[in-house]
């Protein structure tokens, strides 16, 4: 039956197809550029001439916050990982209000002298599980996630649960 | 059951309803009573989400009171993919099978859709500044969600441009369906690429990582986002039906007179 709806129909579907892989062997291809920012790891495994400015990305290190104040301008020493590699960061200003150990952060720079990467800018990077204050503080004290040493337990075990009233 | 009771246009294979939909006057027939009540129900349901979100939900333990824009943010998101979905489903019939309710349609659900993706985009940049840092940055689901936005505002554009309205048809359901390859991309950006926005909350097979009395504003908002997009493309179409016959009958009156 070749009437010339199925024509165009296979017509269509035979453009889609094509345009769909052209697409997708691009993006596959670039796939690296496509990335906002790179981990310690990638970082150690092929670092960036110094002075070349891009970003890094990972979790602040618990213990390794540092802030020195000088006059009213404070600089924050830090430690960024992905659990398999870690790099020193330097930041002079303000950080902003969800930074904290354990907290996923983007920092963008170049690496300085000494294999510290210079920070011009650091934005933090939140999680996607959304939780009333009372049901964190409830897992935190039976001692199910401490939210310094990674991403909450799944979903199912706290999603529905049941916290006292005004705790 | 006797076959000859059923009359000779009565659709009955799969998906016949859509056929008989394709019609503008039975299109019309049917719209036009339920619109009230669709309309009536998205404002409902949209009110209802909202002023339940930003009044009666926690706050979030990380974020506070800012992840509150959610109740606006994701639904926008939604159904500015969902829009272009269709707009793509509405290309393609339009392109193959010539279903002028398809043409109209389309025509109509741009600016629509164009809508909800720029509420998507500037509530989107008003959670960024205060949690981010920043209000906008070029990671992988903002821009490709940007480049939804340019296709809707480039379909709105291509499918009035041409003087023989048919030959925009053509042009813009290409460009529609060319665009759809963008939709997987917005919804895997956050696995495919490390981005700065956060991965997926909602789930449909596993857990969605929203605590339940988060989730149900969150649902209802969505629901009434829905509807009302619905609700506003049916009457964009029923007001785009009535333009078209009442200019075909000053043209036959003008005739007449000539």
């Amino acid at each position: 039956m070749r009437t010339p709806k199925r024509r165009r129909l296979y017509l269509v579907l035979a453009c889609g197809l094509c345009f769909a892989a052209a697409v997708g062997l691009t993006l596959a291809a670039f796939s690296s550029s496509l990335t906002y920012f790179l981990s310690p790891r990638q970082l150690v495994a092929k670092p960036p001439p110094m002075g070349q400015s891009f970003r890094l990305g990972g979790i602040v290190e618990v213990g390794s916050v540092s802030t020195t104040l000088a006059g009213t301008t404070p600089t924050t020493h830090f430690a960024v990982t992905d659990g398999r590699a870690a790099v020193d960061v330097r930041y002079t200003g303000v950080l902003p209000d969800l930074f904290r150990e354990g907290q996923g952060v983007v920092a963008i720079g170049s690496m300085g002298p000494g294999g510290v990467f210079v920070a011009d800018e650091v934005l933090a990077k939140h999680g996607a599980a959304y939780m009333p204050k009372d049901v964190e503080q409830a897992l935190k004290e039976a001692g199910k996630w401490n939210p310094k040493f990674g991403p909450p337990p799944p979903a199912s075990t706290w999603n529905t649960m049941q916290v006292k009233a005004g705790s | 059951m006797n076959e000859d009771v059923l009359p000779a246009n009565r659709p009955v294979r799969a998906g016949g309803w859509l056929h008989y939909l394709a019609n503008p006057a039975r299109f019309m027939r049917v719209a036009v009573p339920v619109l009230p009540w669709l309309s009536g129900a998205a404002l409902l349901l949209c009110v209802a989400g909202i002023v339940w979100g930003y009044q009666f939900a926690p706050a979030d333990w990380q974020q506070g009171n800012a992840s509150r824009i959610m109740y606006v943010h994701v639904p926008a998101a939604w159904v500015a993919m969902a829009g272009y979905a269709a707009l793509a489903v509405c290309s393609l019939f339009s392109l193959v099978w010539r279903h002028p309710l398809a043409d109209i349609a389309a025509e109509e659900m741009g600016p629509v859709g164009a809508g909800f993706t720029a509420l998507c985009l500037i509530s989107g940049s008003l959670w960024g500044k205060p949690m981010w840092g920043a209000y906008w940055v070029w990671d992988a689901r903002l821009t490709s969600v940007l480049v939804l936005f340019f296709l809707y505002l480039g379909h709105i554009a291509l499918i009035r441009a041409f003087d023989n309205r048919a030959h925009g048809y053509r042009a813009a359901a290409i460009l529609a369906l060319a665009g759809a390859v963008n939709l997987p991309i917005i919804v895997y950006s956050v696995q495919w690429w490390n981005t700065l926005h956060q991965g997926n909350t909602i789930s449909i097979t596993g857990g969605s990582k929203i605590y339940v009395t988060m989730l149900y504003p969150l649902l209802i908002s969505t629901l009434g986002f829905y509807l009302a997009f619905i609700a506003m493309v049916v009457a964009r179409i029923c007001a785009a039906i009535c333009e078209r016959k009442t200019a075909s009958a000053l043209l036959a009156a003008a005739e007449e007179l000539a």
